[in-house]
């Protein structure tokens, strides 16, 4: 595997997940450095989602190591990890429908300077401003889609963990989402999609992890991307 | 039989004096049911233990410190009993609900309620069952005012208000703060209110401490009322169920509304038909849970 040349900001070395007694991940190894563009692919069950919640500390057991920006967190209550600058924005999006959608907004504290303010936010979502003050779930389902990575980006979290963003979305939103992850790496965050629409994400990672029952198969950067489209395919049944 | 407004208006009055007790107790439970998924049983014992905290401090504890003249005071008492009994909470959910979230509700409901036997058993052992007065009432709250249509105790007017403004007060902080968009959010999905960064098990521990303040507050606020005794607890915890059950559970607004009705029904059924004063928030609960069974305010999931 080629090493990113950025420095490194998650490194996550044989990594074993558990639900109850479900052996889930079985050594997973991968490393994304600062500023970088990484996808998890595969298919539905292959323990995608659940490398993001290992990371973000959401599964009932987890070893091996995970390292943020160098520190442990493996034994870290869940807590306690997001304040080493992570956003996670889990698949079923996670909007509090007691809330409103400015409650939603500001629910996640603060963990790091350099955040987004409230109304750069609302500059880059508008249809939030407008809606502030409805409940969360009676936004639609790209608008729910927007609120749940608006939120995180007010945090100052740089490491973002996106879990299967565009499903269920019309192409439009999908094409706005794409805009919006460009500019995210502009801005220098470091993201991590989950994603099943393959175009969606090949123009925008940097690299492609390929896993396949709780394993890394296969570490594809962009470049290389043309020459293993058969050895993907094969990954991922289509 | 001739109902006047006097006589109708006074029983109300005086059920909205045990309506806000109702309101009170359930506003824990339904803050507690809440984000912690439990049925405190033990929430009359606390309560009971409220007005223990009260009636000790200012009868006992002088000379058990060695200051023969010390008297707790009832002022103190509201703020010193809630905070007794809060703790006791705090140490309650750390050492032994904690371990059961992840169990089915019925074990923090068993547990809670073995609970409240033991606290109702030990306090039943060292005091009297028939009540000990609280004679610390401050004399500023001695009296009558008139109302108008019937002289009213000043004291149970003060209960009332005082009551309304802390469940009032609870409502807002939970439905319009920011604290209480983390009790809200916290309430709906736990996992990810963790994962955003905010430290749950602490909220958890407090707000269950928090609820079991209501208790002890209320039990501070009905010792001058009524005696103070083991079973006062286990007595009004019954009514305040079925109160929950009417109101639907773990709804805010739902838990003080529906106690201050009841209060005020059970005031009215008094005058209509006085031996059915004791039996007709449990038909009302029937008749709800036929026709509503999450409750007048309780969302059918």
């Amino acid at each position: 595997m080629t090493e990113p040349l950025q420095r490194e900001m998650l490194r996550v070395s044989d990594l074993h997940a558990y639900y109850d007694e479900s052996h889930i991940l079985h050594g997973i190894n991968l490393t994304v450095g600062e500023g970088e563009v990484v996808t998890l692919l595969g298919r539905n069950g292959a323990g995608r989602t659940t490398i993001l919640k290992s990371i973000i500390g959401l599964v009932g057991r987890r070893n091996g190591s995970i390292t943020i920006n160098g520190v442990e967190t493996i034994r870290m209550p869940t807590h306690r990890i997001a304040h080493l600058g992570i956003g996670y924005c889990p698949e079923e999006r996670g909007i509090f429908s007691s809330l409103s959608v400015e409650e939603n907004l500001l629910l996640p504290p603060v963990v790091k300077d350099g955040g987004m303010t409230l109304p750069e936010i609302y500059a880059m979502f508008p249809n939030l401003l407008e809606r502030r003050s409805s409940m969360g779930t009676r936004l639609s389902g790209g608008e729910q889609q927007m609120l749940a990575m608006a939120r995180i980006l007010r945090t100052g979290a740089k490491l973002l963990l996106l879990d299967e963003i565009t499903e269920g979305l019309a192409p439009i939103i999908v094409q706005t989402l794409k805009q919006l992850i460009g500019q995210l790496k502009e801005k220098g965050f470091t993201i991590i999609l989950v994603e099943q629409n393959f175009h969606f994400a090949a123009d925008l990672a940097d690299r492609h992890y390929v896993v396949d029952h709780g394993l890394i198969a296969e570490m594809i950067p962009r470049a290389a991307l043309a020459s293993s489209r058969e050895k993907l395919n094969q990954y991922l049944g289509v | 039989m001739e109902l006047s407004f006097q006589m109708v208006m006074s029983q109300v009055m005086l059920g909205l004096n045990n309506g806000v007790f109702y309101a009170i107790l359930s506003l824990g439970l339904a803050v507690i049911f809440g984000l912690l998924n439990i049925v405190n049983f033990a929430h009359g014992a606390l309560y009971m233990l409220g007005a223990y905290v009260a009636l000790l401090g200012y009868t006992s504890i002088g000379p058990l410190i060695g200051m023969p003249d010390f008297h707790l005071s009832y002022w103190a008492a509201l703020f010193v009993a809630p905070l007794v009994v809060g703790a006791v909470g705090i140490v309650i959910e750390k050492t032994m609900l904690s371990r059961l979230y992840k169990f089915d509700h019925l074990y923090g409901l068993l547990l809670t309620f073995g609970l409240a036997l033991i606290i109702q058993g030990v306090f039943t052992n060292f005091f009297n069952v028939s009540g000990d007065p609280y004679d610390a009432k401050p004399e500023t709250l001695n009296g009558a005012v008139n109302l108008g249509f019937m002289l009213f105790p000043k004291y149970r007017l003060w209960v009332i208000i005082i009551s309304l403004l802390v469940c009032f007060g609870t409502w807002y902080v939970i439905e319009r703060t920011k604290l209480g968009s983390y009790l809200r959010a916290g309430t709906e999905n736990p996992e990810l209110v963790k994962a955003f960064g905010i430290n749950v098990p602490l909220m958890i521990s407090l707000t269950y401490g928090y609820g079991v303040a209501l208790a002890a507050f209320a039990g501070v606020l009905a010792a001058p009322i009524y005696s103070v005794s083991p079973v006062m607890g286990s007595e009004m915890i019954i009514t305040v169920f079925a109160v929950v059950v009417i109101g639907g559970m773990g709804s805010i607004m739902g838990s003080i509304v529906t106690g201050l009705l009841l209060g005020m029904v059970e005031g009215f059924t008094k005058v209509v038909y006085a031996p059915a004063s004791s039996t007709v928030i449990f038909l009302i609960m029937v008749m709800v849970l036929l026709v509503k069974p999450a409750g007048l305010f309780g969302r059918e999931s």
